[in-house]
């Protein structure tokens, strides 16, 4: 049984890191239909950021992370002023351009900084374990839980509750008509894509203790939040959480099932099942367009 | 057109193309070695997911040709490197290797890190009959005449290691590797081992190459207490497992993980604190005390800056250009040819910084197997230092087979 427990935590575990990517993408893919390939990046970005603020200025990860969340967030806003808004009109051609713009960044980050990996220290107050019964649980993880439950509610509340929120909503139902009433949407675009690179910035650095850091660290995250995206139903919060909560949880089981390459692959699959009855995904949206 | 013009054009063509392009008519028959340079070919990725370890293999390997020619070359010749960057892909190896060889006509190349990358030129090499120097550790069960093997082979790495543990932390072993070659191979040679002292692997297990959550495999390590972890995992997912690892909590005295492809690399940016208590085994470490290791260690860092490591395959990499210069010495400046250079390298010896080097008749090299502890710093310390040099046995686990200097005898 504590195998079970174990395994189910893992499976949270795996959830919640999920879950910060995939926000950062479902809001981005949600509000502009933009497929952002260069999100993965923007992890990468984050990563970065929290190495370089620990060996030059010393700040610890949790310290870091409203600076890391500007830092990415500025470079999210750069990439949408310079490239992707002059192809909202053009949706395949953004899946070329971001796609470009990763490799780029990738790029530039190997020359700049080197390609070999890098050491970010791990949070000290959050060492250690907490046991309950055999079930043990390292503290990092639980604050990881946590954290990506918080960042999902702030992002509900951002969306529903405040004025911006409103603007999004209003943008991504009728882009025209919002226009009409006097809704700046080029700078509400801005401000959504800037919130997801922010975002998957976030999940970068908080990541760093548990993996390796690369300028090629983002592709393997990225994968598996576009998966929870497409399972979540895209455009829907509720959904990318019950997505990602369903996909981790189903990594572990088949996993501990079988191993981790056949577990990936039995994710995999029935994740093209699930596309194959319902294409829209678990909560498919609602808003006409 | 007239025809008695029309045969004016042709001959008169043909007689521009003998005079302006000459070489299109003679067959290159000259010296491998001319105008006092002796071109080789420099084949590591700088670009691409293996340019983080493959481009200190470049450092390593330019570092001895520029110390080859400040001091003279060889017979009077430099050493001209042709470097060329294929880009961590095996297709772009087996291009660049024949630009190499057939364009630039170098006596030998070095190259390679990933066994993909060395099987993918190895029809470049063994078809032109050329030389492809490779410095990495590998899986072995390859016999080629036209590679010469700097790396260990599994029996240099484990025939001293595996006992060892066994005897120190018992014989029960958890295996995990990526999922590929090189760690099923180890591992076939690790539970032959086992076999024989009396140990046992209680689980094998292999996840995929850049897998990065360690979580399922951590519980099933807590279920199945293990007394050691015996892991083949490569670059990123070590570092990943290895953090995940000492984050769960585990004490190295109790359940040391042992590593074969570890090195100063990946305790870089694993941590000196997460990997502190494991184990590695390899013939070389940047600890390691000699004075030929202390002038490579001082050299490199003065040339690539002091965060730089040196590493058991950049030590290959390293002194592999001078078991070739050694090669070349032996012959006469008119007689070099890739043929010439390997039949010259069997039996030579030369003091690398691991200490002294032999090459086999099978063109692998006879190595210092040493098991060292990584201590906090970031560094290894060496605790067990094997006796007398081992000879590389590529064929170890393959009963009836093994590989000489006639190339791969079965029976």
């Amino acid at each position: 049984m504590d195998v079970f427990f174990n395994q189910a935590f893992a499976g949270l575990s795996m959830a919640s890191i999920l879950l910060m990517v995939a926000l950062g993408l479902a809001i981005i893919y949600g509000a502009m239909g933009v497929i952002n390939l260069a999100h993965g990046e923007f992890v990468m970005l984050g990563a970065y950021s929290a190495w370089l603020l620990q060996s030059y200025l010393g700040l610890g990860i949790l310290a870091s992370l409203p600076l890391i969340f500007l830092m990415v967030g500025l470079i999210g806003l750069a990439v949408e002023r310079g490239v992707v808004r002059w192809l909202y009109h053009r949706p395949l051609d953004t899946i070329l351009a971001t796609w470009g713009i990763g490799i780029v960044l990738q790029q530039l980050v190997r020359m700049g900084v080197g390609s070999d990996s890098r050491y970010v220290a791990r949070p000290t107050i959050l060492d250690g374990n907490v046991a309950i019964g055999g079930v043990v649980m390292s503290n990092y993880r639980i604050f990881l839980v946590f954290f990506s439950l918080s960042v999902l509610a702030a992002t509900w509340y951002l969306l529903t509750r405040t004025e911006f929120g409103t603007k999004l909503r209003a943008v991504i139902q009728n882009k025209e008509i919002s226009e009409c009433y006097g809704i700046r949407t080029d700078r509400i675009y801005a401000l959504a894509f800037a919130y997801g690179a922010g975002l998957a910035g976030i999940a970068g650095a908080l990541v760093t203790p548990l993996v390796s850091v690369t300028p090629g660290m983002g592709t393997y995250l990225v994968v598996d939040a576009f998966l929870v995206v497409i399972v979540g139903g895209v455009g829907s919060l509720l959904g990318t959480a019950v997505a990602s909560g369903l996909v981790g949880e189903a990594t572990a089981l088949f996993s501990f099932l079988m191993n981790d390459t056949l577990g990936r692959v039995a994710v995999l699959l029935a994740i093209i099942m699930l596309i194959r009855f319902k294409p829209q995904g678990l909560f498919p949206d609602k808003v006409r367009r | 057109m007239k025809r008695r013009d029309f045969l004016k054009g042709v001959t008169a063509t043909g007689a521009v193309g003998v005079a302006g392009f000459p070489g299109i008519w003679i067959k290159r028959q000259g010296a491998w070695a001319a105008n006092g340079e002796i071109p080789v070919g420099v084949l590591f990725s700088l670009t691409g997911a293996v340019a983080v370890v493959e481009s200190t293999l470049h450092d390593a390997c330019m570092m001895a040709i520029e110390e080859i020619n400040d001091n003279g070359g060889i017979h009077g010749m430099r050493l001209k490197p042709h470097v060329e960057d294929p880009a961590s892909d095996p297709a772009t190896f087996a291009d660049r290797a024949r630009r190499l060889v057939i364009r630039d006509r170098c006596v030998s190349v070095f190259g390679s890190y990933t066994s993909a990358s060395r099987q993918a030129v190895l029809p470049v090499v063994e078809g032109r009959n050329n030389l492809y120097w490779y410095p990495t550790l590998y899986e072995g069960r390859e016999c080629s005449r036209n590679v010469m093997y700097g790396g260990a082979v599994p029996n240099q790495q484990q025939q001293e290691f595996v006992p060892w543990l066994a005897e120190n932390f018992g014989g029960r072993f958890y295996l995990i590797g990526n999922n590929y070659v090189y760690p099923r191979e180890e591992n076939n040679v690790c539970k032959i081992i086992l076999d024989r002292i009396g140990g046992e692997p209680v689980h094998e297990e292999y996840v995929p190459m850049g897998h990065s959550d360690f979580s399922s495999v951590i519980n099933r390590i807590r279920r199945e207490q293990p007394d050691v972890i015996f892991c083949t995992l490569v670059g990123d997912s070590d570092v990943a497992f290895q953090r995940q690892f000492h984050a769960a909590g585990f004490d190295p005295d109790q359940l040391p993980v042992a590593s074969l492809t570890r090195s100063e690399v990946e305790v870089k940016a694993i941590g000196g604190e997460a990997a502190a208590g494991h184990f590695s085994s390899a013939p070389y470490f940047m600890g390691h005390q000699s004075g030929e290791n202390e002038r490579f260690v001082e050299a490199y860092l003065r040339k690539y800056g002091q965060d730089q490591v040196t590493h058991f395959v950049s030590e290959a990499a390293y002194f592999q250009v001078y078991q070739f210069k050694a090669a070349l010495e032996k012959l006469d400046p008119a007689d070099i040819t890739p043929e010439a250079i390997r039949d010259a390298s069997v039996g030579l010896s030369i003091t690398a910084p691991q200490g002294e080097v032999l090459i086999d008749e099978n063109l692998h090299t006879h190595l210092w197997p040493k098991v060292a502890q990584w201590q906090s710093n970031g560094q290894a310390e060496v605790v067990l230092q094997s006796e007398e040099r081992m000879a590389p046995e590529p064929y170890w686990a393959y009963e009836g087979q093994s590989c000489t200097g006639e190339g791969l005898v079965r029976g």
